[in-house]
Formats: C-alpha cells, sequence, structure tokens
C-alpha cells in the first residue's frame, strides 16, 4: 500500500497556492504534494477549484501567490510547453486531440523529433509511437486517422502522448467518465503500471471506489481550499463525502415510493436503420425507467429519436393513447417530451447566452404579450427555477460559460422543467457531476416523478440505475434484452445482459 | 407564483451592478464618440455642410445599403451572410425596368421589386437550409448568377421608362429636407430593433448564432428562421432597389454593384460579430451614420471614387480587426 509520506520527498510541492478571478476566490493557500510512485486523488465538487489547480499545474494559468517547488527546486510554469518540458503532463478530461491527423501526428504534435537536416523524422516518431501504444498494450494502428477511433481508443492515444515526454508527473483529470468498465480495468492497469515506473500521478475523479482502489494519498477541495488531506488506507468512503461536502449527505438519493399512475409513453417497434431495432417499452406517470447498457448501445441514439433529433424507420411512438409524429424537436417540445442531452456544452446550453435567457428559451412564447417579451416575467421565471435546482451564480445575467458543470446541467435541467413536460428524458444525467449537484439531481428527478412526471433516465452507473429507476431496460447493441422491475434486477445481472455474457461464462464483473 | 423553495440560500440576484465604466466602454458608445468626431470634421472642413439640404443629400448616401444592413445585421447574427444583395438589387431594378416597359403602373411595379426581391431570397434561403450548404458559397454564387441574369436581360441597354409617380420613393419628402427614403429607414430601424431584442424570434437567432445544435435542441425550428432571416435580406434589397431605381429613374444591369461589401462593413462597424452570435440593431444605424458621413465628408473635399473605395476596404479589415484586438485588451 502507500508509503508513508515522510519515507519519500515529494516530487512536487505547492504551497500556499492562491488565484483570483474577477468575482470569485477560486484558490485559496492551497498546499498540494505529490509522490513519486503514488496516485494522489484530488477530490471536490465542480466549482470546488480542481481545474484551477490543475490549469496552473499545466502552466495555463498563473497563480497570484505561493510557490511551486518541483523536485526541490522552485519553478514557474508559464506555458503548456514549459510545464511539459519540466515533466508534468495531463490528460484532459475532454481529450484535446486533433482528428484529420494520425495517432502518431497527434502523439507527437508540439514535440516533433527532427533529423539531422532539421525535417521532421516521421520513421523515428512511429517507432516510439508503436513502442508507446504497445506498452500501453493498446491495439491501435500508429498511422489510423484519429477520426476513426472510438473514445476508449482516443483516450488511450490522449495517454500515450502524456507518456510520450519523460514525465515525471501525470495528471489525469476524470478520466474514466466517458469509458464503459471494461475500459477502465485497462486504465487502472495502467494507472498501476505508471505507478511503478515511479511517476507521481495526480487523479481527479468523481467515483468514489475508484478512489478507494487505486489511490494511496487524498486530497479533498472545498470551495477553494484544502478540507482535508491523507492516506486513502486510513479513510472511508463516508468519510471523504463528508469532507468534500462539509455535511453528510447520502451519495444516491434513492427513489421516494410514489404511485404509479396510467401508461404515458408507449414506444412501439421502434427501428432505425443502423442505430437500433424493434425497441417497444412504455413509461407509466410517476415512474422513472432506467435504460442500462455500455457506451454505444445505442441508447442515446433511441433517446434523440423520441426527442425529434434523429428519424426512425419504422414502429411508431404514441402518447397518451394516440399516436404522435415526432419530426423535429420541436414537435415534441410541443407534445410535453424534452431532452436533457448527454454533450451539455453541445447541445444543452448555448453556452456564450446568459442563465436567464437559457433557461426561458423554449418557454418564450409563454412570456410575451402582443409579441413582446416581458423581461421581468423571463426573470420571475428563470429565479424560480434557479432556487428550485439550488443553482450557484454570480448572476442571472451572467452567461451560462460561466458557470460548473454541474451548474450547467441545472440550467438545462431548468430549461425544460419550465416547460412543464409531461415525459422528461434524461441522457446519463449526472455525469462528470460532483456529489452535491448529484445528489440533488437525485433527489429532483424523485420529486418530480412524485409530481406525476414520467421520467426515462440512460444512464452507465449502476448505483444510479439501481438506485433511481422503477424498472430497468438494458440495451445490447441496439435492442433492449431485457426489461425487469428494480426488486428483481442487481449489479452483475444487469453487466451480464449488457455485454451479452452468459451464466457460464463467468464474467468476472467489477 | 409563490417560491415554496428556500429563497434566501439560494437567491441569485437577475443582474450585478456594473457602474458607468462598461456602459461607457460599448461599443455602441465608442461608434458614437466616432460619428460625433467625423461630424465635427466636417462641419469643420466644409462650409456646405452644416447646410440641412445639404445634410439631407447626404442620408441618400446611405439610407438604400443601410436598410439592408438592418436584414444583413439579423442573418449574420444567426452565422449565416447573404453576399447577392447587391445582385438582388440589380435583378428587382430589371424586372421593375422591363414591367415599365411593358406599361405597368407604380402600385404593380413596387409589388413586383419586393416579389422578386423575396423570391430571390427564398431562393437563397432554400439552397443554404434546404442542402446544408455555407451560406457564403451560395450567396458569392447567386452574387453572379442574379447579376448574370440581369445582364442577360438588359445587356448594355437601359430602361428608363417610369412613370412620373414612381419617382417618389427616391425622390420625395415626408415632411421638409426628411427624405421618404430616410424616414422609411428610421421606422425599419425601430421595427428590426424591436424584432430582434425584444421578440422571442430576436431570441432565436442569438441562440442559433451562438450554438445552433443546442439552439436545435431546444425546440427552435433553426432552418426554418434562416430561411426567413434570407427572404427578409431579399425583400429588404427588394426594398432598395425600388428607391435605388426611382432615385436614379433607370436601371442598368450595373447598378448597386459592388455594394454587398459596404453593407458588410456598416454591420461589422455596427458591432455585430463576424463570428454570429453577437450585435445589435442600434450599433448597425450608429454605423450606417459613420459610413455615411465618412462617404460624404470625403465627396464634399473632392476626393475621387477610387480613394473611397480604398477607404471602405480599410475600413472593413479595420472593423474586423479593431473588436477583436479590442476584447484581447479588455481580457488582459
Amino acid at each position: 500500500m502507500a508509503m508513508d509520506e515522510e519515507d519519500g520527498a515529494p516530487v512536487l510541492r505547492m504551497r500556499g497556492i492562491g488565484k483570483r478571478f474577477p468575482g470569485v476566490v477560486a484558490l485559496q493557500e492551497v498546499d498540494l504534494a505529490l509522490y513519486p510512485g503514488q496516485v494522489t486523488a484530488l477530490v471536490g465538487e465542480n466549482g470546488a477549484g480542481k481545474s484551477t489547480l490543475v490549469k496552473i499545474l499545466c502552466g495555463v494559468y498563473q497563480p497570484d501567490s505561493g510557490e511551486i517547488e518541483l523536485a526541490g527546486e522552485t519553478v514557474r510554469l508559464n506555458s503548456a510547453e514549459q510545464a511539459m518540458q519540466l515533466g508534468v503532463s495531463v490528460i484532459h478530461q475532454e481529450t484535446v486531440l486533433f482528428d484529420e491527423l494520425s495517432v502518431t501526428e497527434n502523439i507527437f504534435l508540439g514535440q516533433q523529433m527532427r533529423n539531422r537536416l532539421g525535417m521532421l523524422d516521421w520513421p523515428t516518431m512511429k517507432k516510439r509511437a508503436v513502442a508507446i501504444l504497445q506498452d500501453l498494450e493498446a491495439d491501435i494502428d500508429p498511422d489510423a486517422k484519429l477520426r476513426d477511433l472510438g473514445i476508449a481508443q482516443k483516450h488511450l492515444v490522449a495517454i500515450a502522448r502524456a507518456l510520450s515526454v519523460d514525465s515525471r508527473i501525470v495528471v489525469m483529470d476524470e478520466p474514466t467518465a466517458a469509458l464503459s468498465w471494461k475500459e477502465i480495468e485497462e486504465l487502472y492497469a495502467i494507472v498501476e503500471k505508471l505507478k511503478s515506473e515511479g511517476k507521481a500521478i495526480l487523479f481527479i475523479s468523481h467515483k468514489f471506489e475508484e478512489i478507494i482502489r487505486i489511490a494511496d494519498n487524498y486530497t479533498v477541495f472545498r470551495d477553494g481550499v484544502v478540507a482535508g488531506s491523507g492516506q486513502v488506507a486510513d479513510t472511508t468512503q463516508d468519510a471523504l463525502i463528508a469532507l468534500m461536502v462539509g455535511r453528510k449527505v447520502d451519495q444516491i438519493f434513492p427513489k421516494q415510493m410514489v404511485e404509479i399512475g396510467e401508461t404515458v409513453l408507449e414506444v412501439r417497434g421502434l427501428s432505425h436503420p443502423t442505430e437500433f431495432a424493434d425497441i417497444s417499452f412504455t413509461v407509466r406517470r410517476g415512474e422513472i425507467l432506467g435504460f442500462y447498457g455500455l457506451v454505444g448501445a445505442g441508447r442515446s441514439e433511441l433517446m434523440q429519436a423520441l426527442f425529434g433529433v434523429t428519424r426512425f424507420s419504422t414502429g411508431e411512438v404514441v402518447l397518451d393513447g394516440a399516436p404522435v409524429t415526432l419530426k423535429s424537436p420541436s414537435d415534441a417540445v410541443k407534445r410535453g417530451i424534452v431532452y436533457v442531452p448527454e454533450e451539455r456544452q453541445r447541445q444543452g446550453a448555448v453556452l456564450p447566452l446568459p442563465i436567464f435567457q437559457n433557461i426561458t428559451l423554449p418557454s418564450l412564447g409563454r412570456l410575451s404579450r402582443n409579441g413582446l417579451l416581458e423581461l421581468a416575467q423571463e426573470f420571475d421565471l428563470a429565479r424560480q427555477y434557479a432556487a428550485r435546482l439550488e443553482l450557484k451564480a454570480a448572476s442571472l445575467s451572467h452567461p451560462v460559460n460561466t458557470l460548473s458543470g454541474g451548474n450547467q446541467q441545472k440550467v438545462v435541467i431548468a430549461k425544460w422543467l419550465a416547460t412543464e413536460p409531461r415525459v422528461i428524458i434524461l441522457d446519463e444525467p449526472t455525469k462528470g457531476i460532483d456529489v452535491g449537484s448529484k445528489a440533488a439531481v437525485h433527489g429532483f428527478m424523485s420529486e418530480l416523478a412524485r409530481q406525476g412526471l414520467s421520467v426515462i433516465m440512460v444512464s452507465s452507473e449502476i448505483p444510479e440505475i439501481l438506485g433511481m429507476s422503477d424498472r430497468i431496460a438494458v440495451m445490447r447493441e441496439g435492442r433492449i434484452v431485457d426489461t425487469a422491475p428494480r426488486q428483481e434486477a442487481d449489479a452483475e445481472s444487469l453487466i451480464r445482459m449488457a455485454i451479452g455474457a452468459t451464466q457460464e461464462a463467468g464474467v468476472d464483473a467489477a | 407564483m409563490t417560491m415554496l423553495y428556500d429563497a434566501t440560500r439560494f437567491a441569485v440576484p437577475d443582474r450585478l451592478e456594473t457602474g458607468w465604466k462598461p456602459r461607457l466602454l460599448r461599443w455602441e458608445t465608442l461608434l458614437l464618440a466616432v460619428a460625433a468626431a467625423i461630424f465635427t470634421f466636417n462641419a469643420l472642413s466644409s462650409p456646405y455642410f452644416l447646410d440641412p439640404w445639404s445634410l439631407s443629400d447626404a442620408t441618400f448616401n446611405f439610407t438604400e445599403k443601410a436598410t439592408i444592413a438592418l436584414a444583413m445585421a439579423l442573418l449574420i447574427i444567426a452565422a449565416e451572410i447573404d453576399l447577392s444583395v447587391a445582385s438582388i438589387i440589380a435583378l428587382c431594378s430589371v424586372a421593375m425596368g422591363a414591367a415599365a416597359e411593358a406599361g405597368a403602373g407604380t402600385g404593380v411595379l413596387v409589388l413586383i421589386g419586393l416579389g422578386v426581391g423575396a423570391l430571390a431570397g427564398a431562393f437563397n434561403g432554400a439552397l443554404v437550409t434546404g442542402f446544408g450548404l455555407p451560406s457564403i458559397v451560395v450567396t458569392i454564387g447567386t452574387l453572379s448568377l442574379f447579376r448574370g441574369l440581369a445582364y442577360v436581360v438588359l445587356g448594355d441597354g437601359v430602361y428608363k421608362n417610369y412613370p412620373d409617380s414612381f419617382a417618389f420613393f427616391g425622390q420625395g419628402y415626408v415632411w421638409w429636407v426628411l427624405s421618404f427614403e430616410f424616414v422609411l429607414f428610421l421606422a425599419l430601424a425601430v421595427v428590426f430593433g424591436v424584432v430582434l431584442h425584444k421578440t422571442s424570434f430576436g431570441r432565436w437567432i442569438y441562440a442559433i448564432g451562438n450554438n445552433p445544435t443546442a439552439a436545435r435542441f431546444s425546440g427552435i425550428r433553426v432552418e426554418r428562421v434562416k430561411f426567413l432571416l434570407f427572404v427578409l435580406s431579399g425583400l429588404m434589397a427588394g426594398l432598395a432597389s425600388v428607391m435605388l431605381t426611382s432615385r436614379v429613374g433607370s436601371t442598368r444591369p450595373s447598378i448597386a454593384f459592388g455594394w454587398e461589401l459596404e453593407i458588410v462593413t456598416m454591420v461589422v462597424l455596427g458591432g455585430v460579430s463576424i463570428l454570429g452570435g453577437s450585435g445589435s440593431i442600434p450599433g448597425v444605424v450608429i454605423a450606417a451614420f459613420v459610413m455615411g458621413l465618412v462617404t460624404f465628408g470625403l465627396g464634399l473635399l473632392n476626393v475621387p471614387g477610387i480613394v473611397m473605395s480604398i477607404v471602405i476596404g480599410v475600413m472593413l479589415i479595420s472593423v474586423i480587426a479593431l473588436p477583436i484586438l479590442w476584447r484581447r485588451l479588455q481580457g488582459n
């Protein structure tokens, strides 16, 4: 397990780091130490200052106060390039790679090798790329264009890029957020390998099982200050959560008992040429129907078809007993079917527009008199839903891109609730969201069900699916393979169905 | 509406007090200062400038372009563009000229001008929204196409048999020195300002310009809004064609040649981001005055046309570069 802190000198020590932005203190008197061969987990709610710290570490932001010591020497990280030269590699949450370039080009971009003539030395780079990828046990063609790779493979390329320089410190910002459980296992193996090579790893994650499993040390941020730090072996999940939120919170709010009413939405034999086939299910009033499956099982595509974004080829959707046509999202919204997308920054919110304009965007018709918008009414509506969802923001006129991920998600949910829908589809509603916001979203989903909404929730997190759903549909390769009430489902059976394993095969479900 | 929730803990203020400084540093305020400076410069450098009739004449220099700029502003905020507007003017003018030769009355001529403009805009809109083509490519194509049609019909000829009453739209005065063109432009500016800043349609335009995907996922009919904006742009070009044709009293296929650049310059000078998503109608209106004052001032100073064209070119580049540099300076 972890070395005692006194045993090794830290490779990186940050002391009294402070960073302010206009109107916000992002970090205050933050201390952090990273040790060679150890994984330090950085934990905190969204907006607690983790991203700011990462940006300081990789040279994007300069701290207002405090100092950074690398291997005992005080350094200034003035640019991303400099940070990289000093041995700090960052694997970002959303991988910053280039779709049109090859794997090798992506790995070496910005740090290309040159031959004696000063020309780019592609043969050597390719050899290095192959070696690094082999090291990662990644079966990826170095000449493939990134565009043709899956999300998990892209992630491996990002990791390969971070390892292509001789780094002493590897920062991983929520590396498992977009991965399936099998890919996550592979990532853990890579982390173990990096540890054994003596690299210091800063691992940012919201998943507590993961932290308990792979981290040696932890540091918890809350509102820009260090709320606590220590060795993982000496702590528990509950203690970490308590540090994070400053109060005791159950991680999952199980769905409250709600009387389930009549069928609201019925889907009959829905098919799409490539994404899903022969989908049938019903959702009733007050019910939460969970959709579980691996990434790529067709769940998001199915939901987007119900929302009118993509067309389905055959089948029908029946709402309150009458078939409905769903040719566009505006059709769906008119019928009271709304969708909170997984990609909230691209599809959910109009980031540069103010918070209140995002919340009122689908409800503008209701907020106009004689065709003119009533600003006071817009603010009323926005204020009401901001309070309901416990939105944390400086003001309702600030653009959404000034908010943390969890609060951006609250804006998207608020936008749809303001339309008073009948069916709300939530696609990975708590992905990349801090524990505090997560609990708020879960509690809120229960409340929506109690108010008589029908809720469809797509989630890849088993505790969330098991905790929140009344019934669980499992999708695999575009088909629903099973639908079962929550009481009859358990984690292992869900995973087995999602990957298509038989009982006899004995899959080692994590 | 009742507040069921703890309003104190999660109260988010509607807006924060910002003080006078950001307001003073707004692009519109700066433009207004520039307009005042040019006005003063013109007044000092030419004794004829301050005469009411001379000022009235000055408005003819920019009202037709500015009328189109109003619609162009909406298009550019929605992250589209229409470069074919000057060619639409030519097409409309040729259609009206041909109808006038055939003996059409003033009312019919106006309807033809507006109708052909709207149809040309609809053609652009259908190509952009129906086939998902980039508007800059489509409208460069129709820029050639519409102008080409005008040449095919008219060759190097001219239409000038317009009825006398047709002259009102480009030469008539509503009251004293206030021309019909100028008053119509001011009225349209108010209408466009209200539509962009006070209606759902205007809000949709901003949402589309900032993030068309999120706009679509919010239930906005993105394609329909864009199509309407192209029709509107064509309609305004048709209207400008009526005024311009009436003012010069004749139609040549080269009419309004190269106006699209001045119109786009006007819009961008008005603070509309060329990348879409931001800008205001007051800004565009002030920019129209600035452009009008500059060209009129240069005219008073007997600066030849070719130099004016250079000035417009320099203005276009600098107004695209300046706001970007400005934001960078503010950012630091």
